[in-house]
């Protein structure tokens, strides 16, 4: 049976600042080098001050994923020697003293199958390396320590995993679930790496390191399972070992066998007293923990008749969640919620333009009210909606802007058919055999009146002029 | 000028006139200048200290508020940070370093206006004993100086001995500031851990050190510990001291007192025969206190040493790691290196003893034989911390010889590293444990100085103080020749 686990590595990018220093915990906006501290650098005589929130983000995902949680943790040192790491070790977490890392044994479940978490810690991101110069004897290894010592969170499961499609799945659950509990950004570029273990029947776990993306994590794990299969066909055994990832190739490479495995010299992390985390704590955060995307989406379709499709959607993105919960008053959830996965959704599909947004969930509630009660067409309610989002003015301002409202006074619309049916004779003429051409001529009117027209009243007078029942 | 006063006795000499800050700072400039070539106590004095030392004049003149210390000299080891100038360790690694930040003790310093008067010589790191694993040289005991000075806070141990100031902070991992506060006849102190701020200080084993204070008199420490200890926001470890006056009721006496006198340290194998003669005489003069004095065994004791350089190897393994030369360092040209071998490359300027102990670190704490060695060392401390928690509930403090040798020639340990480990062998107990404990001068025997520790429970440092104190007033020791 193939088993495949994975490691995943979530910044806590919610957070203002670093682990153990007050430097931006979001450092994708400076310079190279320049959101550093004598602390997120190891210059000596600075020691690691524990930042508190931290503890409490990490717990949340804790609880979240349904692990124990201890009543105190601890932090340990992992020494190796890398460019990107300030002191030489990180501090991270160990379950050598009983268990004293964020949480453990938690499970999450994806699709029918039920994904065991084995641990869970809290660590800091080391550096960047990035790479110059053309060849290899010219390239050059500059370090950025702006990213050293973000608040990171290690998530490790079970190998419960059959499918690289059971993967990407768990992936697109978790990610939803971190950004739904608002720790973490998962969109952000680097916030969510994963590593995964592949082993099949009779053969040895070998981890896949060094994948960009969830998406090539799934297509690494295939790869891997194919590669191993194909070992054991031909009778070659699997050995235990690292692999990386080549994104180019497009294939895993061997990095490094057992009888290597780095040394890390685990000790306890004496800067930083144990910290205990007791029950008043837990209950606190339990009791603010955002509703779980589950009992969002069965709420939205128990309670507001939303369709589960729809529901799913809305429940599992934050953003458009939270959108959803500030327009809803209860009377039209149903329209609102299909606006938002309808129109809105396409119109801000990217980060920057979510974050460009100036619309507000009072502005989808009046639209919808709008609608309903016919002052407003659903083509206009588009053109409003591109303004909203630009400008976040009043929607009756925009209304009166851009001149939307509909067009139903009887005698300005009558003017327009006639003009309509003085252009398109052959329209008219076509009609009498087939009426159906009458809606062909609806939408004359509307181009004309750039959406405006009040479809029910044009419809009617259209027919009356033709002499259609 | 006497230079040779204690800290409270300068603050009264200050406050009645009987001399100016600068007369008092100029004066032990000079005094510097005439006797360090020889002791090499200070590897840098502060080129500002006249100016500071007007500034505070200034203050006293127009009846500003002045701060505790009356712009006394004190100096500071060379590992504890000051904004903007050199914090070697000793080490050509940090050679060229400045630090960026003040260490809170200097802080506190600063803030009741004393000047720093210079940074001190010590062992690599500190790690040592002696000074001779200074990279800048060693320096020479005040009372012959053919004699190690003890470490690794000797240049501070130095520097209070031989007058060249008032008083000065030391850091103690393992007995640095008691072994030479007990080889130069000065008043050594390391805190309960936590006590004192470890902010600026640069790491070593950072489970158990501590920075202390190095004075003439018990009275100066307490004096000195008032200022520096406490809660600091840049420290996690650190704890409250309750705003104690270490100094109150200083005199209060030992009468009816319980001392516990270790066994394994009071008569160890390697204790001389002088450091037993003194040993038993401070015994008796306990008992004349009014201390009831009684043999304890700490049956931990003996694999305190082995235990203690497992643990502060490990640590030392991880807190040196940062000396690859990458953000900080000297010139070293790293193209065309590999990484490994551009680690070992920075690493070259290493001490000896440094070297020795990193080695030590890569290897006890690894997989395969941490529980041989590391395990096995955390074992110990933690059965040592419940034998100690035991004694205290039957012992107010536990004393011993401070070394169990006096001073040493230099070169005489050197190439010999376990019979040099072997004379931290009363100092490590405290600093496993994170008691406090002290060490009092009380006796000069053929020219060389020999002092007794008083340890006591976490946080007692108030009782203990009382305690140094009491036998501090009985003994009457001849006044160092420099």
């Amino acid at each position: 049976m193939t088993k495949i686990g994975l490691e995943i590595h979530c910044q806590l990018t919610k957070l203002e600042s670093k682990l153990f220093c007050s430097c931006k915990a979001n450092y994708r906006e400076f310079e190279p080098n320049t959101n550093i501290c004598p602390i997120c650098m190891g210059i000596p005589g600075s020691l690691p001050l524990l930042n508190k929130s931290a503890v409490e983000k990490a717990t949340l995902i804790a609880m979240a994923l349904d692990c124990r949680t201890p009543d105190k943790i601890a932090f340990f040192r992992k020494n190796y020697f890398y460019p990107d790491l300030p002191k030489n070790f990180q501090i991270t977490q160990l379950n050598a003293y009983g268990n004293t890392s964020i949480g453990w044994e938690g499970k999450i479940s994806v699709g029918n199958v039920k994904i065991r978490i084995r641990r869970i810690q809290l660590e800091e991101d080391p550096g960047r390396l990035i790479y110059e110069g053309a060849t290899e004897k010219t390239k050059l290894t500059l370090v950025d320590y702006n990213r050293a010592g973000t608040p990171l969170v290690e998530i490790v499961t079970e190998p419960d995993f059959e499918t690289p499609h059971q993967v990407r799945e768990f992936l697109n659950i978790l990610s939803d679930l971190l950004e739904n509990l608002n720790v973490s950004d998962p969109g952000l570029e680097g916030a969510m790496r994963a590593d995964a273990n592949v082993s099949i029947e009779g053969g040895s776990k070998v981890e896949i390191k060094n994948i960009g993306s969830f998406h090539d994590l799934e297509k690494a794990v295939h790869f891997e399972i194919t590669r191993q299969q194909s070992l054991a066909e031909r009778k070659i055994e699997i050995v235990q070992e690292t692999r990386h990832w080549d994104d180019g190739r497009k294939i895993t490479v061997s990095a490094r066998t057992k009888e290597e495995e780095a040394e890390y010299r685990y000790h306890l992390e004496a800067d930083i007293p144990w910290v205990r985390i007791n029950d008043g704590t837990k209950n606190q955060l339990q009791i603010h923990m955002p509703e779980s995307i589950s009992s969002k989406k069965e709420r939205y379709v128990s309670k507001y008749g939303i369709t589960p499709q729809v529901a799913d959607i809305l429940s599992s993105d934050r953003y458009f969640s939270e959108l959803f919960e500030k327009a809803n008053n209860e009377t039209n959830a149903k329209d609102i919620a299909n606006m938002i996965t309808t129109d809105i959704m396409g119109l801000l599909d990217t980060r920057e333009k979510r974050d460009a947004s100036k619309l507000k969930g009072d502005h989808i509630t009046d639209l919808v009210e709008y609608i309903k009660s016919n002052k407003i067409t659903r083509a206009s309610a588009k053109l409003a909606l591109d303004e909203v989002i630009k400008n976040g003015k009043r929607l009756s301002e925009i209304i009166e802007d851009l001149n939307l409202g509909h067009v139903s006074n009887e005698d300005v619309l009558s003017g327009i058919i006639a003009e309509v049916l003085d252009e398109e004779a052959k329209a008219v003429e076509d009609s009498k055999q087939n009426p159906d051409i009458v809606n062909f001529l609806v939408g004359k009117v509307m181009q004309k009146t750039r959406g405006k027209a009040d479809p029910e009243l044009t419809l009617l007078l259209l027919k009356k002029h033709l002499d259609i029942d | 000028m006497n230079l040779g006063i204690s800290a409270l006795n300068y603050v009264n000499g200050i406050k009645n006139n009987e001399f100016t800050v600068e007369e008092f700072i100029s004066e032990s400039l000079d005094h510097i200048k005439q006797v360090d070539e020889k002791l090499h106590a200070f590897l840098r004095i502060n080129d500002f200290a006249i100016k500071n030392a007007k500034e505070i004049d200034a203050k006293i003149k127009s009846n500003q508020n002045v701060g505790k210390c009356y712009g006394m000299p004190i100096s500071i080891k060379d590992n504890i940070c000051i904004e903007g100038s050199k914090t070697t360790c000793a080490s050509k690694v940090l050679e060229n370093f400045i630090a960026p930040h003040t260490s809170t003790v200097v802080s506190r310093l600063h803030s009741e206006d004393s000047i720093i008067i210079g940074k001190t010589n010590m062992d690599e790191f500190a790690m040592g004993l002696s000074t001779e694993f200074s990279a800048y040289g060693p320096s020479k005991n005040p009372w012959n100086n053919d004699f190690v000075p003890g470490g690794s806070s000797g240049g501070s141990g130095v520097s209070v001995a031989a007058n060249e100031c008032i008083a000065s902070l030391g850091s103690d991992t393992g007995g640095s500031i008691r072994n030479p506060a007990s080889f130069c006849s000065v008043v050594g102190l390391k805190p309960t851990y936590g006590l004192v701020s470890r902010y600026g200080l640069v790491s070593y084993s950072n489970s158990i050190e501590q920075i202390g204070p190095m004075t003439k008199t018990v009275e100066d420490s307490a004096f000195l510990l008032n200022i520096i200890s406490g809660i600091d926001p840049n420290d996690n470890t650190t704890l409250d001291n309750k705003n104690q006056d270490y100094l109150s009721d200083i005199d209060a006496g030992i009468d009816g007192k319980k001392i516990g006198i270790v066994t394994e340290m009071a008569n160890s194998d390697g204790l001389s025969t002088n450091v037993l003669d003194a040993t038993n005489d401070s015994i008796k003069t306990f008992e004349k206190l009014g201390a009831n004095c009684e043999h304890v065994s700490l049956q931990m004791v003996p694999y305190t040493v082995a235990a203690y350089y497992t643990i502060t190897s490990t640590e030392a393994g991880s807190n040196l790691a940062r000396y690859d030369n990458v953000r900080y360092g000297y010139e070293l040209d790293s193209s065309g290196f590999e990484f490994n071998s551009y680690i070992s490359q920075a690493r070259s300027k290493l001490g000896p003893e440094v070297i020795r102990r990193m080695i030590l670190g890569g290897f006890v704490p690894s997989a395969g034989h941490a529980g041989k060695y590391f395990s096995k060392a955390l074992k110990v401390k933690s059965k040592l911390i419940t034998e100690i928690k035991h004694v205290f509930e039957k012992f107010d403090f536990l004393i011993s010889p401070t070394v169990p040798i006096q001073p040493f020639k230099f070169g005489e340990k050197i190439n010999d590293p376990v019979s040099f480990m072997m004379v931290d062998f009363n100092t490590v107990t405290a600093n496993l444990t994170g008691i406090p404990a002290i060490s009092v001068p009380y006796k000069i025997t053929n020219g060389l100085p020999i002092g007794i520790q008083i340890m006591a429970n976490n946080l007692e440092e108030h009782s203990m103080l009382q305690a140094a104190y009491a036998l501090e007033k009985t003994v009457d020791l001849p006044e160092v020749q420099i």
